[in-house]
């Protein structure tokens, strides 16, 4: 029999329904690799019961010939989808023991396809890292090992899965689930899918509802999904996105159906490639990725261009106004009196009780982010740096918007880096926070992007291709990942030692 | 702009989180390192450049003018609202004495 956990999405689907495997054969052998690999520190709730009611249900629904789209299928949720009945705690002190009582609308949507969930997957504490070395719950160890370690694979440097979706990214690189939920404020999808060797796309801003997710950065903040194939992450995509009145920002727009659509012939179609993210003194591994992915994209018939994204620079300076000013703003909610973790020093007034509940409830990384956004939004400060931002913001915004005029998606690295060690960045947030510079620009402006697989470096480590493409084209990215995926023929995966 | 101690302690304060010496002194480090990065932006000529405040295109809705339309964002829920209440009280949210 095969191994039901290395099969994708579109397999697991189609071998359910064709009748070769039961639904709760493939729950419980996904639940049975999530018990075994404690070692990752990958899910904060394991929810095995949850995968395996969807399962004896999706078998019901195929004698009943009433399968639905993801019928059979077991998946890993971010834990920053609030989740009815499960804990859900943004991998926060502050949201630990949060029981939802509601279900966010991406997750509904999912459990309505008729999927089921293996678990809460770790996170960095409110999505706010690159490594996932700021969880409350302990850093997330991806299953990559570099090539150069001693024989003995345990004992090499323990790698970072990326982040903020760093659970999503090793459970899936270690077959614990076959796809899962993220979400994607600045890079949060993409490169921990570039650091683990898998694929992952954060649709146009406004495609996935924000409603019962987290908030982190609201005019950032967008849903997505990680897999192993380009062609489950249109599926998966297929059934998350949709108009959700609850969330003024969503998009009153029919949901393509994507899967159907995918193609990989790109006669006709143009790519730019953007001469900024050509980063003097960048590993030359990242280029010669890059260099291969322009010819596998010609090979596919595209015609390449050169473009210009001249504020690219800027892009991540001013994200780190943006975002922390959002947050300071969005985090303000966590005050000790409705709900989340409340310390009441003894004595102490309703003020005091603030001060503590958030000294304790909060992180290190996320006090930072806090501190640096109330500091940008106070009186005199305000239109030095946050105007000023939101002004070159639309400046980034108009770059692709000029370069979309020549392009229909653009190619760029998704890191410029593999994964790191644990520990490697943490003493310097600031160099932290440069990992996202090709990831930060298609944020600020909302667009589609996605990170396909498509080498391993001279260390052995997956590196990841970008795909950015206009507002509203997930198709055209999905087709150019497909079509890099096809010739990139990208197989590795990470050697078991958990 | 320099940030020191007093001004990190006034940034706390407005952002409601209690911290001790030794973490204002490392926070006024960050936080000067990661605002002198950001300085850079001021290099940028935005004259004429509106600050961008909807990065899609959006208009935005009225909803009907129905009481509890969507009972997942209608009334009636106090239990559910208090379920994870620190500190229930007779239905309402518990919180230490305000007013002496």
């Amino acid at each position: 029999m095969t191994d039901l956990t290395n099969l994708t999405v579109a397999q697991i689907r189609d071998g359910h329904r064709a009748g070769d495997f039961s639904a709760v054969e493939v729950a419980e052998a996904f639940s049975a690799n999530v018990a075994g690999a404690k070692a990752l520190n990958a899910f904060i709730v394991e929810t095995p019961d949850h995968a395996l009611a969807a399962a004896k249900a999706a078998d019901a629904d195929r004698a009943a010939g009433t399968l639905k789209p993801l019928s059979g299928v077991p998946i890993g949720m971010k834990d920053l989808f609030c989740t009815n009945g499960v804990q859900t705690t943004a991998a926060s002190h502050m949201l630990e023991g949060f029981v939802p009582r509601y279900e966010s609308t991406v997750s509904q949507k999912l459990w309505d396809a008729g999927a089921g969930m293996l678990g809460k997957l770790n996170l960095d504490q409110f999505a706010m890292g690159s490594s996932n070395e700021t969880s409350y719950f302990g850093n997330v160890i991806s299953p990559w090992k570099r090539n150069d370690g001693g024989p003995n694979l345990k004992e090499r440097a323990a790698l970072a899965p990326g982040g903020s979706s760093g659970g999503s990214s090793a459970a899936i690189a270690a077959r614990l689930c076959p796809a899962a939920t993220g979400t994607d404020t600045g890079g949060s999808i993409r490169q921990p899918a570039a650091f683990t060797g898998i694929s992952g796309i954060k649709p146009t801003y406004g495609r996935c509802s924000r409603w019962g997710i987290v908030a982190f950065a609201s005019s950032l903040d967008q849903a997505g999904p990680m897999a192993r194939t380009v062609q489950d992450c249109a599926i998966l995509l297929e059934n998350m996105a949709g108009f959700d009145p609850k969330d003024a920002t969503s998009l009153d727009m029919a949901v393509p159906n994507w899967e159907a659509a995918l193609s990989s012939d790109l006669a006709g179609k143009t790519v730019g490639i953007p001469r900024e993210y050509r980063l003097k003194g960048i590993d030359p591994d990242i280029d010669a990725m890059w260099d291969a992915g322009i010819a596998m994209l010609k090979d596919a018939g595209a015609e390449v261009v050169e473009i210009s994204l001249p504020h690219t620079k800027y892009a991540l300076p001013a994200y780190y106004i943006i975002a922390p000013a959002e947050a300071s703003s969005n985090l303000a909610r966590y005050d000790g009196v409705r709900y989340g973790l409340r310390d009441l020093p003894q004595g102490a007034g309703l003020q005091d009780m603030y001060a503590a509940t958030r000294a304790d409830g909060f992180g290190p990384e996320v006090k930072r982010r806090i501190m640096i956004g109330t500091y940008v939004l106070s009186a005199g400060f305000y239109d030095a740096y946050y105007t000023q931002a939101q002004k070159v913001r639309t400046l980034i915004s108009r770059d692709f918007t000029a370069a979309f005029g020549t392009c229909d998606v653009i190619l760029a690295p998704t890191a410029p880096s593999a994964a790191f060690g644990l520990g490697e960045k943490t003493s310097d947030p600031l160099a932290m926070y440069l990992n996202d510079v090709f990831a930060v620009p298609a944020s600020l402006a909302g667009l589609p992007a996605m990170s396909v697989p498509a080498a391993l470096n001279r260390e052995g480590l997956p590196l990841g291709l970008q795909i950015i493409g206009k507002a509203f084209d997930e198709q055209g990215v999905l087709n150019a990942g497909l079509a890099i995926e096809e010739r990139a023929g990208f197989t590795a995966r990470a050697e078991k030692w958990w | 702009m320099t940030i020191d101690q007093a001004t990190v302690r006034k940034i706390a304060s407005l952002a409601r989180i209690a911290i001790s010496d030794a973490e204002a002194d490392g926070l006024a480090g960050e936080l000067n390192n990661i605002l002198g990065w950001v300085e850079q932006l001021g290099e940028v000529d935005v004259s004429g450049v509106e600050p961008m405040t909807a990065v899609i295109p959006n208009q935005l809705r009225l909803r009907d003018d129905v009481i509890d339309a969507d009972p997942l964002t209608g009334g009636n829920r106090r239990d559910d609202i208090l379920a994870n209440a620190p500190e229930p009280q007779h239905g309402f949210f518990g919180v230490p004495k305000v007013i002496e």
